[in-house]
């Protein structure tokens, strides 16, 4: 047998969730192996417990033939196990060079043009494009993800876990990944790869495993599958996806901005001259490759940055500057870019849910926790949340917490729903999930703003789409007429399209 | 020789509340070498400082007094602390609300106790928050960091203290640095008679419950628990974090003033310089050795009020200096806060 790891009988235990259960997994030099399963499946524990994060509760761990005991990432690393996280282990102040390096360098004395060399030979050797001198604090995700895949190789690592590495990317960086684990592959490096898009999976990976409720449902080759028979696997039936129904001219206006400028943490202008109009029962898009000023757009409209000039209004009332506390009082739903900055981790779920709108839930300022308990029991239910209403929300998988922000979002049926990324690492039951939901909000007249890297979303559920570069609208074109091309060379900078055409 | 490494592994649940036992034993161990130094033997001085004041009722109930200060200092950390304030100045608002205690218990002369007694508390309530009002709102107003500026604060109100004690209070019949003595109306009624468990136990008690109940039960002590546990996610959830900050800085501020009345009034019945005896730092032990926890909080306090206690029954028993109360209970809070560091590594073998 040539497996250059093999786990056996895996299964791991969170109090009464059984994460893994009996899992077998098995890695082959030169291969791309591909883990998929629903959120909450158990992918990034089976993940964490080769990484050397968790210890399994049951089962052994052969590496190279070797039975061996992985107590810590040390001892993974040790053992040519290298693993990219969703949220990267970098130190932003410090340079790239430094960060490969880091913890590498045995002796006191440190040669530093000599790392730096050894660093920028590394790079070259493995086809990966870094800035070696600039800081990290200063690069962009994608980038970020490149220097956290060679600190792996740069350790002599001949396994390579990646969890969900493209939820974060935008289509370019995406093709770009593909290249790099292509040629690492060819090297003869084992990979594997956690993602929700089966499209990714299918051209990427040569087998692929697909877990479910933390149990293995099999493993395939992709050359016998298919994407159809995937989701079956998964879900264990049939998905479709969703689509918004005919276009429509949404009501009356709900959102208006009017010259927006703000500046980013760096104190550069993010937004330049925002004009936008969200109009009740209709999805307005925002397109644009990651880091054009989406994310300060969605800040504003949540209450956490305070333009420099323009004007906010929110059903005809001036929200310019307003806090996040008046957000919430107003009725706009916000689910924020990052799911961990919309949750508080040590809290519990059910608390999670009803921090935004604590004054439903307490009478004379006292908690009403049976109707808290009640609401959440609702809220797990109807949005399909894998979790208990007292779990601490940090135990929750990335998809299930980001349900719990949805559910927030959407329970007290918002006049206006400020959404960035809605299914960002969500499996396909979830996106199909999420879409409907986004989809009856508008069926009931919510306006709705809905910030994606994704264009297969922006297509399939924006009435109409904006579309930003370098912080400015460079058009807004109707959702109808939109084509992924026109898209990309608008949100390249290449083609600008007159505002009032949509 | 195996090469040990040192890696970051949180110890499991059960490990926690075993803390602050391991704690204890730890220093009583490393003190012992303290009490050899002395040429004693440790394990009578043990007896005479944790189980000798048990003995006795009337010791037994000793230790409930020297734990009220503790109880009432160990809840406003608790507050502050829960919501992500750091106050380092219960000490500070603790003298506040001494000095109002001893101001006002000067002017209540003609006062039925009925009504002299709750304005010595809602006065010394009202003073310690004000002395806490002062950081607080340079902490949510301007971002200043509340740890240095509260711990400035103690020294400022010593000051303030020994100008009145050498001026205006200055005690017209001995001429020593103390207040004038309260009303009489205004003295804490004795729960038990002829101890000097007075009513400032049960304020602490009052405080311990509220604690609770403003934690466990009600709308702003979930805002205060989200603040303290996730500031940025919470002024997301649309908690408005400064304003919950700053009740939360005041409440315990209140809570501190109420352990500067209850000394005044119950016990001393006038204001000196040394009327805490560091109490508001050691509320700060109080609520780390209680994980900031109601029921833990209270046990902790009860158990520094017994080597409060114990420390003058050994140094009595057995000529021990009674600073080695003191040792104790420093040796006390570092290693607690060691163990609740190191819980977070283990050593193994390479
Ligand atoms: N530290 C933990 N404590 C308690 N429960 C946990 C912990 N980590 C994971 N779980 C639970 O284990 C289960 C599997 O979680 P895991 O993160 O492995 O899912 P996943 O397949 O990676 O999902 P996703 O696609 O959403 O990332 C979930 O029910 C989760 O709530
Ligand atoms: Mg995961």
């Amino acid at each position: 047998m040539n497996f250059i790891v093999e786990m056996q009988g895996i299964t791991k235990r969170f109090g009464v969730v059984e994460a893994n259960q009996g899992i077998d997994f098995d890695l082959k030099p030169g291969e791309i192996h591909a883990l998929l399963g629903e959120n909450g499946a158990g992918k990034t524990t089976l993940m964490r417990i080769l990484y050397g994060l968790y210890r399994a509760d049951e089962g052994e761990i052969r590496v190279a033939g070797k039975p061996v005991v992985i107590h810590s990432p040390k001892d993974a690393i040790g053992l040519g196990i290298g693993m990219v996280t969703q949220h990267f282990t970098l130190v932003p102040p410090l340079s790239v060079v430094e960060n490969v390096a880091l913890g590498q360098e045995g002796a006191v004395t440190l040669d530093l043009d000599q790392m730096r060399q050894r660093v920028v030979d590394a790079a070259k050797r493995f086809g990966i494009e870094i800035k070696p001198d600039a800081l990290v604090r200063h690069l962009s995700v994608g980038e970020r993800q490149r220097v956290e895949i060679l600190k792996s190789l740069y350790r002599n690592a001949r396994v390579l876990i990646l969890d969900e590495p493209t939820a974060v990317l935008v289509p370019q960086e995406v093709e770009a990944l593909f290249q790099t684990l292509n040629k690492l592959r060819e090297s003869g490096m084992a990979l594997v790869f956690i993602s929700h898009k089966l499209n990714e999976v299918m051209e990427l990976c040569d087998r692929i495993t697909v877990l479910r409720d933390g149990k293995k449902i099999g493993t395939v080759l992709r050359g016998e599958t298919n994407e159809a028979e995937l989701a079956r696997m998964m879900v264990g039936r049939e998905t479709f996806g969703v689509v918004r129904p005919a276009e429509r001219r949404g009501g009356e206006v709900r959102l208006k901005l009017d010259k927006v400028n703000a500046l980013d943490k760096k104190g550069l202008p993010a937004l330049k001259n925002i004009s936008l109009e969200v109009r009740a029962g209709e999805i307005l898009g925002i397109a644009g490759i990651s880091g054009n000023g989406q994310s300060e757009l969605a800040q504003v409209l949540s209450g956490m940055l305070k333009p420099v000039s323009g004007t906010v209004w929110v059903d005809g009332k001036d929200m310019t500057g307003a806090s996040p506390a008046d957000f919430a009082a107003a009725n706009i739903g916000r689910v924020p870019e990052d799911r961990h900055s919309g949750v508080v981790g040590d809290l519990s779920v059910a608390e999670n849910l009803v921090l935004e709108h604590l004054e439903e839930f307490s009478r004379n300022g006292m908690m009403d926790y049976a109707s808290v308990q009640k609401f959440a029991q609702k809220m797990i239910e109807d949005f399909q949340i894998k979790a208990r209403p007292q779990d601490p929300i940090r135990t929750l998988s990335g998809g299930n917490m980001q349900k719990v922000l949805l559910a927030r979002a959407l329970a007290h049926k918002p006049r206006v729903l400020i959404v960035a990324h809605p299914t960002r690492g969500l499996d396909i039951g979830a996106t199909d999930y999420v879409r409907s939901k986004l989809l009856e909000q508008r069926e009931a007249g919510t306006a709705i703003l809905m910030i994606s890297e994704d264009l297969d979303e922006i297509l399939a559920l924006s009435d109409r789409i904006a579309v930003m570069y370098e912080g400015r609208i460079v058009g807004i074109v109707s959702g109808r007429r939109a084509t992924p091309e026109v898209l990309g060379m608008m949100m390249s900078g290449a083609l600008e399209v007159d505002y009032a055409e949509a | 020789m195996p090469r040990l490494k040192i890696e970051r592994y949180p110890a499991p649940l059960w490990v926690r509340p075993l803390i602050p036992v391991i704690s204890i034993v730890v220093t009583f161990l490393l003190t012992s070498l303290v009490v050899l130094a002395l040429n004693k033997n440790p394990f009578e001085a043990f007896y005479y400082f944790l189980i000798a004041p048990l003995a006795s009722q009337s010791s037994a109930i000793e230790v409930l007094v020297k734990s009220t200060p503790l109880l009432l200092t160990g809840a406003a950390v608790t507050f502050a602390f829960s919501a992500g304030y750091y106050n380092i100045g219960a000490e500070g608002q603790l003298l506040a609300g001494a000095v109002a205690a001893a101001g006002l218990g000067m002017v209540l002369q003609n006062v039925p106790p009925v009504l002299a007694i709750p304005i010595m508390i809602v006065g010394g309530f009202a003073a310690g928050m004000a002395y806490a009002a002062i950081p607080a709102l340079l902490k949510t107003r301007l971002d200043v960091d509340e740890v240095v500026t509260t711990l400035l604060l103690n020294t400022v109100i010593l000051f303030f203290i020994s100008f009145l004690l050498n001026g205006v209070w200055r005690s017209p019949v001995s001429g020593w640095p103390q207040s004038p003595e309260i009303a009489d109306s205004a003295i804490f009624p004795r729960l038990i008679p002829r101890t000097r468990l007075h009513l400032g136990f049960l304020l602490a008690w009052i405080s311990i419950g509220a604690v609770w109940l403003v934690f466990r039960r009600t709308a702003l002590g979930l805002r205060m628990r989200a603040v303290g546990l996730g500031k940025e996610a919470a002024r997301f959830a649309g908690v408005k974090v400064e304003q919950t900050m700053l009740t939360a800085a005041l409440i315990s501020g209140g809570i501190a003033g109420l352990a500067g009345v209850s000394e005044v009034a119950g016990i001393h019945y006038h204001l000196i310089e040394a009327i805490s005896n560091n109490f508001g730092y050691t509320g700060i032990i109080v609520a780390m050795l209680g994980a900031l926890n109601p029921l833990g909080v209270s046990l902790a306090a009860l158990f520094l009020g017994l080597l409060d206690t114990g420390a003058q029954t050994v140094s009595r028993a057995m000529g021990i200096p009674i600073y080695l109360g003191n040792i104790v209970q420093s040796a006390l809070l570092l290693i607690t806060l060691a163990a609740l560091v190191l819980q977070n590594y283990r050593i193994r073998r390479e």
